[in-house]
């Protein structure tokens, strides 16, 4: 596959293993912020090719994990009753409310749909004129486009039984909170490729103003990490602090503008609430005025339940940055994917579900 | 997270830019994409593809530059 | 309610064909049950099909037995159907015990309102699948159960092989230094079944892998290859199998990712879908755990059934139970078992 295989060459990963091993003089914590980051850097083994000095640490960039627990319970409310179809990307099915999860509900009788695009769900709510369909809107900033486009599109040809369940979170608000947390340790940022896609850069430059960091807009292919990390060490043993964009085959500094108008016409930055997080302004977005019509927690009249989470779950230093999953008690013992406490062990691309799957030996 | 796919654009439909789809080589597979978030992508172009939606036009000279940069720090290592 | 498109591909006149549809008296044990049996079963089976039970001679000491019931949604797919799943499925447990797969009995649950064109298509399906598997079905039972209360159609298949050689052929034969071969390529039969239930829809077709394995174990143990264990990937995918055979043995299997053959259509699909092939289902390919002298000969031998086998790992003394891979960038991940059903993700 062009523009995949290439980017997982052994030779030239060996050569960049060696080139790190040449620059890096002293300790290095970097963090890694998308969870298709993670996942690569997991399922590729690339920690085994960086020197013992380079200590990558996994941040929040997992909307699976970070998607409320208030959130699931509303989304497995409106799943179970029976006028609705309710269509969710895969990665949502297994993820734990306070009780149950969406395929138990599907096992239950409630019509659960996977779908590969929002834009199915205008198919299903047309062939299904008598059925509520909801879709379950999650996401960072890559994927809010094309949710944006769903509601357009359901509002322009008039579609009066589509509605979407919206939770969706934006990258920059979450590294300042990170950065700006008494006990970080992260010293230089891996950033999202795909949300940049979107977004453009613009938004890291005050981050890397104001805290000093680097900033590498990064790929997701092996190599793309490996040349972001190596980006970060050379600005950091050079004592530089400045935002780079490894990720220029896809990334243009200005992001993508169709899809920033259709954002800024249908969605509207608010307050949201991160699980293992906590609440931090102006970090998520809602349906704006013209389209709260298609909310579905209005359409449904669901109001915010009280939700507590496991309280051995550390997910949210996890999340941060300040803890290894490994570093968890209950990490691979009282904690596993099939049965996970808290957030990071729920998606596959969690940080804890992630090295559970691929690194556990390293566990303790 | 944003699991995204590179692919060839092999044939574009839809008239208004809103309805503008194409179908997507990956590999051998085919499949079917909005492109409405981009309007310049011609037939023969690269798209990261999402979730059904092409967020992005693939730039062939800058995918070039990690090797580039892979051979001028090879060179400073060895 | 039956949810399917079947459009018949019958070679002989439709049995029942005042029947269009499958009723509650066609399991009832009376007139329509006796035709259901002779007129559609018996024809497609054989006239000589018992349906209460069957005497076999069977010419050694030791069989083998197996039995799996299949629910596959859809019931037609690329590449095979459910019927030839519940032939080639217990015919491959078989061979993985290393006996040659003799007779089936078949027992069908239908749903009340089953097209009978379906059923006919199904049994045809079964009957060309075990002719080429050198079985023959000799056995079965009817059941319908009121609409609603099924899924069109279960078939559960149980199978008897004999064993014509006395090596003992199992998890606790695997020992350290034993080389992992694989016998094709991985992760067909799974995309084929889900790119059809999802509706996603691929231009070019992934088909199952569906075929019974017998012929190539036979050939292993009448060349007597020292083979000390014998599985086929079906749900969970070659991880599945990695997994249970190093946690049954209790020893270590370390396999480099670049050995493990995948076609390109899968591959794509599964970049797509962020799925591993590693735990996608097949129906047509196994794995040996060969002692490492007779291992090049066993791969000369298995690539004349497939070319595509390949060596793809080997057992070691390491961590009871664990898997790993090498990746193509020359790293090291552990292969797990799926967490449960395969989804596709956007993240």
């Amino acid at each position: 596959m062009k523009y995949v295989d290439e980017y997982r060459d052994g030779a030239a990963a060996g050569k960049y293993a060696d080139a790190l091993k040449a620059i890096v003089t002293k300790e290095w914590t970097l963090m890694e912020v998308c969870g298709g980051q993670t996942h690569a850097i997991v399922r590729f083994g690339i920690l085994d090719l960086l020197p013992a000095a380079i200590r990558l640490v996994h941040g929040p960039g997992c909307p699976v994990c970070v998607t409320p627990l208030e959130m699931i319970d509303k989304a497995i409310a409106i799943a179970a009753r029976p006028e609705v179809i309710f269509c969710s990307f895969g990665d949502m099915l297994r993820v734990p409310g306070s009780g149950r999860d969406l395929q138990a509900v599907r096992a239950a009788g409630g019509d659960v749909r996977i779908v590969y695009s929002p834009l199915d769900c205008l198919h299903i709510a047309r062939a299904n004129p008598a059925r509520e369909v909801v879709f379950f809107a999650v996401g960072f900033e890559t994927t809010a486009p094309g949710n944006a486009m769903l509601v357009q599109q359901a509002r322009q040809q008039g579609l009066k039984n589509l509605s979407v369940l919206v939770s969706h979170v934006l990258v920059p608000p979450a590294m300042e909170a990170i950065l700006s947390s008494t006990q970080n340790r992260v010293q230089a940022f891996l950033a999202a490729g795909h949300v940049c896609a979107i977004m453009g850069t613009g938004a890291y430059l005050p981050l890397v103003e104001k805290y000093a960091v680097p900033i590498v807009v990064t790929g997701f292919e092996p190599l793309d990490i490996l040349q972001g990390i190596h980006m970060c060490v050379r600005q950091l043993e050079e004592g530089r602090a400045e935002l780079e964009n490894q990720y220029a085959r896809v990334v243009a500094t200005a992001g993508n503008g169709p899809a920033q108008v259709l954002l800024a016409e249908v969605f509207e930055l608010i307050p949201r609430k991160w699980r293992g997080i906590g609440e931090i302004a102006q970090s998520g977005w809602g349906l704006a005025e013209k389209y709260r019509a298609f909310d579905a927690e209005n359409r449904f009249g669901l109001a915010d339940a009280q939700v507590a989470e496991a309280p051995e779950c550390i997910s949210g230093l996890v999340l941060q940055g300040i803890k290894k999953p490994c570093e968890c008690p209950a990490f691979g013992k009282t904690c596993t994917p099939e049965r996970p406490l808290g957030a990071t062990m729920v998606s596959g691309e969690g940080a804890c579900a992630a090295y559970y799957k691929y690194r556990r030996e390293d566990a303790a | 997270m944003c699991l995204a796919i590179p692919g060839e654009v092999r044939s574009i439909e839809g008239a208004r830019a809103a309805e503008r789809s194409g179908m997507i080589r990956f590999g051998t597979l085919e499949k079917r994409a909005s492109l409405a978030f981009v309007p310049e992508a011609r037939v023969g172009d690269y798209v990261l593809v999402h979730a059904g939606v092409a967020i992005s036009i693939v730039q062939p000279e800058e995918a070039r530059r990690l090797f580039d940069y892979l051979d001028s720090i090879g060179a400073a290592a060895s | 309610m039956i949810q399917h498109n079947a459009t018949p591909a019958m070679t002989c006149p439709l049995p029942l064909a005042e029947y269009p549809h499958v009723l509650m008296a066609h399991g009832g044990g009376g007139r329509l049950s006796a035709r259901l049996i002779e007129e559609l079963f018996g024809a497609a089976f054989g006239s000589d099909t018992g349906h209460d039970g069957v005497v076999l001679d069977v010419p050694t000491d030791r069989v083998a037995m197996s039995t799996d019931s299949f629910v596959v949604r859809p019931l037609f797919f690329p590449g095979g159907d459910i019927g030839m799943l519940a032939v080639n499925g217990t015919v491959n447990d078989l061979a993985m015990c290393g006996a040659r797969p003799r007779y089936l009995s078949a027992g069908f649950i239908l749903e009340e309102g089953l097209p009978m064109a379906t059923l006919w298509r199904i049994a045809q399906s079964m009957r060309a699948a075990a002719d080429a598997a050198e079985v023959r079905i000799v056995t079965g039972d009817t059941k319908v159960v009121e609409r609603g209360h099924g899924d069109g159609i279960y078939i559960n298949t149980c199978g008897i092989g004999v064993l014509e050689h006395t090596r003992p052929i199992g998890p606790a034969q695997v020992t350290a230094g034993d080389v992992v071969l694989l016998s094709g390529a991985v992760g067909h039969h799974g995309m084929a079944v889900m790119a059809q239930r999802e509706s996603l829809s691929f231009s070019s077709l992934i088909e199952s892998d569906c075929a019974p394995l017998a012929a190539t174990v036979m050939a292993l143990l009448d060349r007597d290859i020292e083979v000390h264990c014998l599985r086929d990937a079906t749900r969970g995918g070659l991880a599945a199998v990695l997994n249970e055979i190093a946690r049954t043995s209790g020893l270590q299997v370390d396999g480099d990712e670049m050995a493990i053959p995948v076609d390109d259509s899968v591959r794509s699909a599964c970049e797509i879908l962020g799925i591993d092939p590693m735990q996608v289902a097949n129906e047509g390919c196994f794995v040996a755990f060969i002692a490492a002298n007779d291992a090049p000969s066993a791969l000369e031998l298995m690539r004349r059934f497939q070319p595509q086998a390949a060596v793809i790992g080997e057992v070691v003394v390491g961590k009871a139970g664990l898997v790993t891979l090498k990746t193509s960038i020359g790293g090291r991940r552990i292969l797990d078992l799926p967490a449960g059903e395969l989804l596709p993700r956007i993240c």
